[in-house]
């Protein structure tokens, strides 16, 4: 629902760089999307092409990683967290910890000279 | 081609708005929470119950948002504290910006709570930070117990779990228990407060919830001490 607004917030990133390479075009901006961040791939990728149809952005790619979400436990083990079941595989502690999977992060940008 | 790494969060203009209200907010000694839940679980009547009975000498404030109209702060406005509607236009959520413009005109270093109670939606909200100190996700009896699941982010971000309605547990095919374990299984930390506004029930650990929360995060500033 709020994948549009994300999508304006990318390109204003991609114009912020754009502004750094005088002459050059942005092709692909490369982002990070983890399961917990509450935004739907697809969703972002279509309001992303409603945005960048018919303006100076084209061509414009957008590429999504999907980051996983990863518990720690207090044992020490990392593991991937699936089936919502937080149970540390090594020594079967409830109480893991989410380190990873809330990420919503432009990662790259692809600059053609 | 030339590959250039940018390393910064897509929200970032809500992320440096965010850090800077909560950085006020620490200056202040303000605790700042962010209540949010699906429209129709009982944030606006929890709210109304709260401020009843928080301790005469509490300040808080309340930010209340929604799409449109003014109900809520009308709702709100008769328990004498100050309140303000963030009208959003349509836009489903608040966000960080929105916040700092209608604090503008209050005085931070008089209040003691900041209550946010976002636009009613469990997708949304869970992206923007507000520069809280917590989120607290609402329940109720009358949705379902697979919610958690059904939007783990939320549930994932928030330190409590509020199961509103359960006054209504005799009437309704609704398992509390299973309720908890699936917030516990998509947060193993979270809290879990059953609470009634019709009843009552469980208000009292809410609000001793709060205060301990604010407590903890002032070092004992006291309550109408400002700081």
């Amino acid at each position: 629902m709020h994948e549009l607004g994300i999508a304006a917030s990318i390109l204003d990133s991609v114009q912020a760089e754009a502004g750094r390479h005088p002459g050059a075009h942005i092709s692909k901006v490369g982002i990070k999307v983890g399961e917990l961040s509450g935004v739907d791939a697809d969703a972002l990728q279509f309001g992303f092409e409603c945005l960048v149809k018919d303006t100076d952005f084209e061509p414009l790619a957008l590429d999504v990683e999907s980051i996983p979400r990863v518990q720690r436990c207090p044992c020490g083990h990392e593991f991937r967290m699936t089936d919502y079941d937080p149970h540390c595989p090594r020594c079967g502690e409830f109480m893991t910890q989410c380190v990873s999977g809330d990420q919503l992060e432009i990662a790259y940008m692809e600059v053609e000279e | 081609m030339n590959r250039v790494a940018i390393e910064k969060k897509v929200l970032n203009e809500n992320q440096l708005l965010a850090e800077k209200l909560r950085d006020r907010y620490r200056e202040h000694g303000v605790c700042c929470v962010n209540l949010i839940s699906a429209p129709g679980s009982g944030k606006t009547l929890l709210l109304e119950r709260t401020l009843e009975r928080l301790p005469a000498e509490t300040r808080v404030a309340v930010l209340t948002g929604d799409l449109q109209t003014e109900n809520d702060a009308k709702r709100l406005a008769h328990f004498g504290f100050p309140v303000k509607q963030i009208i959003t236009g349509g836009t489903c959520h608040l966000d960080a910006r929105m916040i700092g413009k209608h604090l503008e005109d209050w005085k931070l270093e008089e209040l003691d709570f900041l209550i946010v109670e976002n636009v009613g939606n469990l997708v949304c909200p869970s992206s923007y930070d507000l520069g809280e100190e917590c989120k607290i996700v609402l329940l109720s009896t009358t949705e379902g117990e697979d919610k958690p699941m059904k939007y783990p982010s939320i549930f994932a971000k928030s330190s409590l779990m509020l199961l509103t309605k359960v006054d209504l547990l005799p009437y309704v095919p609704f398992s509390a228990e299973l309720a908890r374990e699936n917030a516990r299984r998509v947060n193993p930390q979270i809290e879990i407060i059953d609470v009634s506004s019709t009843t009552g029930e469980g208000l009292d650990r809410w609000i001793e919830w709060l205060q301990r929360r604010r407590h903890a995060k002032t070092a004992g500033t006291p309550l109408g001490a400002g700081a």
